[in-house]
């Protein structure tokens, strides 16, 4: 097997090679110039869909557990139907389903967001799951002691409840993050030009499979790996004094 | 306002086009169901083994794949397969594909099954004179899987939901006859939101056996 890794510096257009790899015509001149291009994509997307993921899985894990049944059953019914249809079909009823009903999003620009939103929402389900796991492992004491000091529902849930679900699920919601970044893969579906994206149309171009595989693959793991240690750093900063993980 | 169309849809429509993809999505989903948790019990053990050469190929192949997108793992090894075992065609790619990816997700799942067992249970089991081998076997793997049953269930939802993804290799699958027909009949808004419907019925609907499965061996335990 004989690898060839001179192609990253060659032209996409022209296939020259350029001095220095890094060609003056733009961000995607190079085909190495493209996969850092693709990369800042697939950042973009997982970060900006776990923001989305975040907060809307966290509305939807507090509505679950909350003591009103219609509340509580739209969460439910939200979950369920987040979770039960595949995240590439979800991709493509944002892409292509909804703008039939709502003409504005059939702007091309718009295409990022109807990927993030697709990520976000499906990943919100799974978020929900946690969060409301979360705040049901804690004592039902706690939620009574709120009320018994004259505190208001949302007053109990953002000072006793949630301070202490968030830190115990913290190490759920990382693999959760981490699982952001690996589905942001499905985006080359709607050719949104991220790293699976390019590994498929820069592999059939120059013919150089695993020269593009392997370092697609490493930098999924290295974006993964990254949010991983990001999320340790938060979860040993909170720490809930007392328990078993504390110091 | 949009109006949805569904005309088209009669028997043949069905017969055409999704009955085929339908097949393969369900084949795929047993064949890496199957193949997927046995390989992946044989790899939990390999994990749990006290022989360091047995554990860390193991946690290295396990932890590796999982931290890959499976769009990623689908294009490796729809080239690597034909590398080195020839032109066995795409099918059967997905088939070895799937069982293999699928198989790190079970096994993480039948580790925690195993690690369930009290360890009473093993020891009664070497107490009998069983070997090791024996001991696994009517022991140790009954109750874990026994344990674990709910959560396997689970795990072969997702993973009919992810055989989706051989989209990326444009394998004819349920979701691809709901494309082509679209395409074909000029009604693609019509067909994605019919396999949304599909999709979201068998899920949801084995997910409600699973929960009463559950329930079931609950009471049991």
């Amino acid at each position: 097997m004989s690898w060839d890794w001179q192609f990253y510096c060659n032209d996409t257009a022209t296939g020259e090679t350029i001095a220095g790899c890094f060609g003056p015509g733009g961000r995607e001149q190079t085909y190495l110039q493209w996969m850092l291009h693709a990369w800042g994509w697939t950042l973009t997307i997982s970060l900006l869909a776990l923001l989305l993921a975040l907060v809307v899985g966290s509305i939807v894990g507090i509505i679950r557990t909350a003591p009103n049944k219609w509340l509580a059953g739209f969460g439910e019914a939200w979950t369920e139907l987040f979770r039960n249809i595949p995240l590439l079909v979800q991709v493509f009823l944002w892409y292509y389903v909804l703008p039939e009903f709502i003409p504005v999003l059939k702007d091309p620009d718009l295409k990022t967001l109807l990927v993030i939103c697709a990520l976000g929402f499906f990943t919100s389900a799974r978020v929900g799951e946690q969060v409301k796991a979360g705040i049901q492992t804690l004592p039902r004491g706690q939620r009574y002691a709120g009320q018994a000091l004259g505190m208001t529902l949302p007053q109990t849930y953002r000072y006793v409840l949630l301070p202490m679900a968030y830190r115990i699920v913290i190490p759920p919601l990382t693999s959760e993050s981490m699982n952001i970044v690996k589905n942001s893969a499905v985006a080359f579906a709607i050719s949104i030009p991220e790293l699976a994206q390019f590994a498929q149309q820069a592999s059939e171009e120059t013919a150089h499979f695993e020269e593009i595989f392997i370092p697609v693959t490493l930098l999924y793991f290295i974006s993964a790996f990254a949010i991983n240690r990001v999320a340790k750093f938060i979860e040993a900063r909170v720490r809930i004094p007392g328990t078993v993980g504390a110091k | 306002m949009l109006n949805l169309d569904y005309g088209f849809v009669n028997w043949a429509f069905i017969q055409s086009f999704i009955a085929k993809g339908f097949w393969f999505s369900i084949q795929l989903t047993l064949v890496s169901m199957v193949g997927g948790i046995l390989l992946g019990t044989l790899l939990a053990m390999m994990r749990l083994s006290s022989h360091r050469w047995l554990s860390a190929p193991a946690a290295f192949y396990v932890d590796t794949l999982r931290s890959i997108p499976l769009v990623m793992v689908i294009l490796w090894f729809f080239l690597l397969i034909p590398k080195l075992f020839g032109p066995i065609g795409g099918q059967m790619s997905a088939f070895i594909t799937f069982t293999l990816f699928e198989a790190t997700y079970f096994s993480e799942i039948m580790r925690a099954g195993i690690q369930s067992v009290s360890k009473g249970q093993v020891n009664a089991g070497y107490a009998m004179g069983m070997t090791y081998g024996q001991t696994m076997r009517f022991v140790v793997l009954p109750q874990a899987f026994r344990n674990m049953l709910p959560v396997l269930l689970t795990q072969t939802i997702v993973l009919f939901q992810d055989t989706s993804l051989v989209y990326a290799v444009g394998e004819y699958d349920l979701l691809k006859g709901f494309e082509v027909a679209g395409k074909n009949f000029n009604r693609p808004v019509e067909t994605y939101l019919m396999a949304a419907v599909v999709y979201f019925v068998i899920c949801f609907g084995l997910s409600q056996l699973v929960r009463r499965l559950q329930k079931k061996i609950a009471i049991i335990r």
